[in-house]
């Protein structure tokens, strides 16, 4: 069945997974349902503790068994050891069959790929994977579906009960014997908890994992006790320089800085640029440069921003810092000057269902005026694939991509032309993850394509001197370089979904093949 | 005369040759002329395999009207001649001559230029010619060089090589190059010719290297050498006229037009005292706000 963008998704997927194809941004908007509550063990005895002798007993007290549902967080991004180590105990144990609902998987969790090919996880959801998980979920080594989720999307299927988790493994940076999580202190230091809330709140079972034990109580708590059957203790929970990294040296790469600088220069020509607009950006060279540089044209403007939001790095605290914004909504730090600014009163920390799950009462994401986001591939719709690489490879992760992109007031990705010598903006994108609908602007080194959606900012930058071209002639000129590379080859197999935040199914990634040359 | 002899060449960048991310799009940051180089940024065994890269850039890139111009190897070497035809084959607009010293240097460029346009089925004349200075010697003869050929659009000072020669060094002051820059653009007008300035190599200083700028647009120079993208912005901002300029020579263009048709030589603008000798000069404003994106009126 064909969806809303043009993407033909096979009747055996819609099947086998009861979904239905995407229709559009709204198609949900109104709907009502009852929210899906864990089973709960109830805690009256006061003689006990939480804390148990180590994982194993945890994992043997929640009841595991095959099939089972387990989740993660990925707050400690490319140096978590959570993951790794409870799927080392889960299969020592001989479990079969688990599904993995992970806020996200890295690098760091190539270790789990031998247990993806010997059926102990046979089920994979998450924002997105790389390195070896790609490569083995695009080959076909994983039995189930690989379901790749927008943080926003995650929520979403965890609090309607698409997703049960049996049982939530929680690495905390602190916590007490009784469960009390926090995401600051310790040695694991990330900040915030914010994509672990939703796991807590619906996990039918939790394990709280720390390498820093503290006295009850450890509050304020991010993740509450009441929450909380177990505690482990164990030596590190992930590797602390690959956590929180210092913050990155802004680019020196003209490219970058130039298409940062159109950036900068379309937000403050546009209608939304004014005293208390919000904005988010992302971790990219030319986002953290374009956030530099609009700092800049604040103070000569004299604009302040009334909220930040992120994925937060230095340059957006320096915002809170230098007193050019109200307040900062954080769900994650992606370097250490932003696990310090968590301290600052005014920088809120927020869950990832307040920040972008669509199926709530609605999410921080639809009160951003400006997002400014990057693309693997954009193409003349202004679909863009943040997830599978142009070699058919799953190699990104849809983050808050379509969600942020489909709140914003004015969306803006930043892509180069051309990505070494792929053309980065396309006929059509190899997968859709957020839909052209969500997107307003696309920022290339070559020129700027605004959707034709938005008559109204193409009215607006009528006077504005910035290199306008359609996304045609950016497509064009990427071509006149490159030539028009043939499309990837796949097999036949559906090895993938890309779930849209509303649940629908956006697009299907099917199993790489080896390239055949016809004989044309 | 080649139409591109006077054409708007405030920034001038160097790109080895060599490497193919550069040569790919140096458009995008629109330089007014792109300089692909030969000479010193190739390793000595590396010069046949630049000119086969700088060949295909030629031949496969659309540079979108950014004005080709290849620096080829100095004339005592054995690789000049055969860097010319290359670069003429291929399609270059202009050729910059290193170390400059005499009006027979220009003059042999010149001989292989016409050699390789006729060879190739190039119009004669449609290769430009440009010549660097870069000694004490090159400086002294400098009117002597810019008269040497029509083909030369300007000439340009290579500060490294000769404050060497001068027995001094680069300052960051500019004190070391005062007198070459005062020479070379002095001659340059007299000839009738644009003069291009030295690089400024330290890419940190962008502060220093605005002043520099703004130094050498005030001494008259047409524009400047540059190697990094960071810094076309900056000359382009300087050369940009201001508003007050661009109207000013409006005013004067119309009024010269105006009053020439009514035989009036002589007459005010804003109070000011205008003749023909003003025309030229309004006239270069205006191209250069129409370049610089700034003009909105209909001269």
């Amino acid at each position: 069945m064909i969806n809303a963008v043009g993407r033909d998704i096979p009747e055996e997927i819609l099947e086998m997974t009861g979904k239905e194809v995407f229709r559009g941004n709204h198609y949900f908007d109104g709907y009502t349902y009852r929210k899906h509550g864990p089973s709960t063990t109830c805690v009256i005895n006061s003689n006990g503790s939480k804390l148990v002798s180590g994982l194993r007993e945890a994992i043997e007290k929640c009841g595991i068994r095959d099939g089972m549902t387990i989740s993660f967080h990925h707050h400690f991004r490319e140096g978590d050891y959570v993951v790794n180590m409870v799927m080392e105990e889960i299969h020592k144990m001989g479990i079969k069959d688990i599904t993995i609902c992970a806020s996200s998987l890295g690098k760091a969790h190539d270790p789990i790929v031998p247990y993806i090919e010997d059926g102990t996880i046979t089920n994979i959801r998450s924002s997105g994977v790389r390195g070896k998980i790609g490569e083995a979920i695009s080959k076909g080594k994983l039995k189930g579906l690989a379901v790749m989720q927008s943080h926003g999307g995650r929520v979403r299927s965890i609090a309607t009960g698409e997703v049960e988790i049996d049982i939530a493994f929680i690495g905390a940076p602190t916590c007490d014997d009784y469960g009390n999580c926090r995401g600051i202190g310790g040695k694991s230091n990330c900040g915030v908890l914010s994509y672990a809330m939703a796991d807590a709140l619906h996990a039918d079972k939790v394990i709280a994992i720390t390498d820093c034990l503290v006295p009850f109580p450890n509050f304020p708590a991010h993740i509450s006790m009441t929450r909380v059957d177990y505690v482990v203790e164990v030596d590190a929970i992930g590797d602390p320089e690959k956590i929180a990294t210092g913050a990155a040296k802004p680019t020196t790469d003209q490219r970058k800085l130039m298409m940062a600088d159109y950036c900068t220069r379309f937000v403050v020509n546009s209608p939304y640029f004014k005293n208390g607009f919000s904005y988010q950006t992302g971790v990219g060279g030319a986002s953290i440069a374009s956030t530099i540089s609009l700092a800049r044209e604040m103070r000569k403007r004299n604009v302040r921003m009334r909220f930040g939001v992120g994925g937060l790095t230095k340059p957006m605290c320096d915002l809170l810092i230098n007193d050019q914004v109200d307040c900062l909504l954080d769900t994650q730090d992606f370097d250490l000057d932003a696990v310090e600014s968590v301290k600052d009163l005014r920088h809120f920390r927020i869950s990832a269902g307040q920040y972008a799950d669509p199926f709530n009462k609605g999410a921080v994401v639809n009160k951003l005026d400006f997002v400014i986001l990057a693309a693997l591939e954009v193409d003349v719709n202004f679909n863009c694939n943040v997830v599978v690489g142009s070699d058919g490879m799953l190699t990104g992760a849809q983050g808050g991509h379509p969600d942020t992109a489909a709140g914003a007031k004015c969306a803006i990705v930043i892509a180069p032309l051309l990505q070494g010598r792929i053309p980065a903006i396309c006929t059509e994108v190899t997968t859709v993850t957020t839909p052209g609908e969500s997107v307003d602007v696309v920022i290339t080194d070559y020129g700027i394509a605004i959707n034709p959606r938005r008559q109204d900012l193409i009215e607006a930058m009528k006077e504005v001197d910035l290199p306008f071209k359609t996304i045609e002639e950016l497509r064009d000129m990427a071509y006149s370089i490159t030539g028009e590379p043939e499309r990837v080859q796949f097999a036949d197999r559906v090895v993938g979904i890309i779930e849209s935040r509303d649940g629908t199914i956006m697009d299907v990634v099917r199993q790489i093949k080896s390239f055949e040359f016809s004989d044309k | 005369m080649n139409p591109n002899k006077k054409r708007l060449r405030r920034t001038m960048m160097f790109l080895n040759v060599q490497k193919p991310g550069l040569i790919k799009d140096p458009y995008i940051y629109g330089p007014d002329s792109i300089i692909l180089d030969l000479e010193d940024a190739v390793a000595e065994n590396q010069k046949d395999a630049a000119r086969f890269s700088l060949f295909h850039a030629l031949r496969e890139i659309n540079y979108r009207g950014v004005e080709r111009v290849v620096r080829i190897n100095a004339l005592d070497t054995p690789y000049w001649k055969e860097d010319i035809r290359c670069a003429v084959t291929g399609g270059c607009d202009g050729i910059r001559i290193p170390k400059t010293e005499s009006p027979m240097d220009v003059k042999l460029v010149e001989d292989a230029v016409e050699y390789a346009e006729r060879e190739s089925g190039r119009p004669v004349g449609s290769v430009l010619i440009m010549a660097a200075i870069e000694s004490a010697r090159g400086v002294m003869k400098a009117l002597d060089i810019c008269e040497a050929s029509e083909r030369l659009f300007g000439i340009a000072l290579s500060g490294g090589d000769y404050t060497k020669d001068l027995q001094t060094h680069i300052t960051g002051t500019g004190i070391e190059l005062m007198g070459a820059r005062q020479n070379l653009v002095i001659a340059a007008r007299a000839a009738g010719i644009q003069c291009f300035d030295t690089v400024y190599t330290d890419l940190d200083d962008m502060d220093g290297f605005r002043q520099d700028v703004e130094n050498i647009h005030l001494m008259g120079f047409d524009g400047k050498s540059i190697i990094n993208p960071r810094q076309i912005r900056i000359v382009h901002e300087i050369y940009t006229p201001s508003e007050k300029d661009i109207i000013f020579a409006e005013k004067v263009v119309r009024e010269i037009d105006e009053k020439k048709k009514l035989g009036i030589g002589v007459f005010t603008v804003d109070g000011k005292m205008i003749d023909i000798a003003f025309y030229d000069g309004a006239k270069r404003t205006i191209a250069l706000a129409k370049a610089s994106g700034v003009y909105r009126g209909d001269l």
